[in-house]
């Protein structure tokens, strides 16, 4: 299916729930409340007609100084069609929260378990919700954009080899 | 007291209770750091918790701060073991959103290069498991296949491993000239090694006993755990991104796409192997159909004049000089690139604000979805499956923990 037509087949099957719709470098891309989260991955996993069967990517992005200033990507691919689609849901600075898909997709468990981890982005209903790639010890998601860059965070106190060498002579 | 004792024994035997043990992070037989919580039945494993992240580098902030060239380098950091095929998903993506293709020639190049990559892994891949499993020459014998092999990469892009070859827009440099010759006899070398390598591990017992039915997944478990490439192919489903989504030449070329029955690490074993022929086949084909002409864009917005212009006259400096210190200015927008890596699909997600720099650079590795499933392939085995099952799913630090 070419993308315009996923894409009108997408709006028909979604009355209202399409909150804005466009075609991109070859992506088609869906946006819509996280209210409707479940019910809408859901249907585009289960039914026939789209079949999004694999969750090809589960990520987010910080648009700080924005409002809504972050977003979940979802992208999905149907093994039956052969097609594509980028759902996203935008998550005000205040409420970073959005429905875990975790029931849907096993993989979706670590996806936004590293979400959470880099952005701070919480998914209601997870099963496990911690830190993946950074220590449980770790403050702040590394990856919003106003965590700083060169900001370090050691376990164990850092020795400068310098002032500080092992042996004195 | 003898009766006691042997009371005692069996009150307190070992096998009858459930015990936690903690493999890794540094284990010698994972060559990976990750480590393992199993909760074990004697040696049966009822459930095996994975943690990653002990490789983490932050490569997705890094790449916040660079230019989109300055990235390169660091996608070679990603899987190691096919560096080149980082880098082709990288520019590929980049040059999605800038909305350019690349001069024909350069398509091959990077056809050739990616294939020349993927065989490496899997020789990485397939001579580490069978060294795992006893058949240490089947590992020296791919070691030094694949070693031929980094000798033409190091010809083509100077460096063995960390080779940051492609550049939006195009290669760094052209194949040598004698390129053609040389794959063809490092190929005929290899037919000669694999054959071996086939002839000691296909029939073999003991090889087969410790892979088959080991690590198995349903093609259903497999799909909701968003396995692709082997991993997937193993349980029959026909899902290659160069056959699904063809990009590059690929379309181009006449190439098979293994599938297995069982989605066991036989399985896996023999699709990878197979591949390896693929792969051979691929190049062949690309060595025969390649054109001449430029192996970069001509847009001196997107990719360095040539040198005599940067020493000779004021506009090549100034262009070589904003290109280096500003970057490619690459307009807003975002894209999704996806190629075939060498365990699994292989994508970039780059968001542009059109500043020079990427605003988010997100990796999709393959590794990071095998290891989230690995607890649920081991379920039921024996710890020693571990490893086999491991080295399979074949997991690359770089580029699962980033």
């Amino acid at each position: 299916m070419a993308e315009a037509d996923i894409l009108s087949q997408i709006e028909t099957a979604f009355p209202g729930k399409i909150q804005e719709q466009h075609s991109l470098h070859g992506n088609a891309t869906i946006v819509i409340d996280r209210a409707d989260a479940l019910e809408v991955l859901g249907e585009l996993r289960g039914n026939a007609d789209f079949a999004f069967n694999l969750l090809i990517d589960l990520t987010a992005a910080d648009f700080f100084g924005k409002e809504p200033r972050f977003e979940v990507v979802y992208h999905l691919h149907s093994l039956t069609h052969n097609h594509r689609i980028r759902v996203k849901i935008r998550l005000p600075e205040d409420e970073p929260q959005t429905p875990s898909i975790s029931a849907l997709w096993k993989s979706a468990n670590w996806l936004e378990r590293e979400v959470w981890d880099m952005f701070g982005i919480s998914f209601s209903g997870h099963p496990d919700l911690r830190r993946i790639l950074m220590y449980e010890e770790f403050r702040g998601h590394p990856l919003r954009k106003d965590y700083p860059v060169n900001k370090r965070q050691p376990l164990v106190e850092e020795r400068d080899p310098i002032t500080n060498p092992w042996s004195k002579g | 007291m003898a009766e006691a004792a042997a009371q005692l024994v069996a009150e307190h035997d070992p096998t009858s209770e459930i015990m936690t043990l903690q493999m890794g992070p540094s284990h010698p037989a994972t060559h990976g750091t990750i480590k393992f919580t199993l909760t074990l039945d004697g040696e049966r494993i009822l459930n095996c918790e994975t943690e990653i992240g002990y490789l983490h580098r932050g490569f997705e902030k890094m790449c916040e701060q660079r230019t989109w060239n300055h990235c390169v380098p660091y996608t070679d950091r990603l899987n190691y073991a096919s560096p080149l095929i980082n880098n082709v998903a990288f520019a590929l993506t980049a040059e999605q959103l800038l909305d350019v293709e690349v001069p024909e020639r350069c398509q091959y190049i990077r056809v050739i290069m990616s294939e020349i990559s993927r065989i490496t892994d899997h020789l990485t891949c397939l001579g580490m498991a069978a060294t795992e499993a006893g058949a240490i020459s089947v590992g020296f014998y791919m070691m030094e296949s694949r070693e031929t092999l980094y000798d033409l990469v190091s010809a083509v892009t100077g460096a063995r491993l960390t080779v940051s070859y492609a550049r939006v827009g195009g290669v760094t440099q052209d194949l040598p000239n004698d390129f053609a010759t040389r794959v063809r006899t490092a190929f005929a070398d290899m037919r000669r090694i694999l054959d071996d390598c086939d002839k000691l591990l296909s029939k073999n017992r003991i090889f087969i006993d410790r892979m088959s039915g080991v690590g198995t997944i349903s093609q259903e478990d497999a799909i909701s755990y968003s396995l692709t490439g082997p991993l997937l192919r193993a349980t029959g489903v026909s899902y290659d991104v160069r056959k699904a989504q063809p990009y590059l030449v690929y379309d181009r070329f006449d190439f098979d796409v293994p599938t297995g029955t069982q989605g066991d690490n036989y399985d896996r074993f023999s699709i990878r192997f197979e591949e390896l022929k693929q792969s051979m086949h691929i190049i062949e084909q690309a060595l025969n159909g390649i054109p001449n002409g430029p192996i970069r864009i001509d847009d001196p917005h997107i990719t360095l004049p040539e040198k005599k212009d940067v020493y000779g006259n004021i506009e090549g400096l100034m262009n070589h000089f904003k290109l280096v210190i500003e970057g490619v200015k690459i307009p807003p927008g975002e894209a999704f690139g996806s190629v075939e890596g060498a365990n699994g699909e292989l994508s970039f997600y780059l968001v542009s604000d059109g500043s020079g720099r990427p605003y988010r650079v997100r990796v999709r590795g393959p590794s990071f979805f095998g290891m989230a499933a690995m607890g649920h392939m081991l379920q039921g085995h024996l710890i020693s499956d571990i490893i086999t099952t491991f080295g399979m799913i074949n997991m690359i630090g770089g580029e699962c923990d980033r």
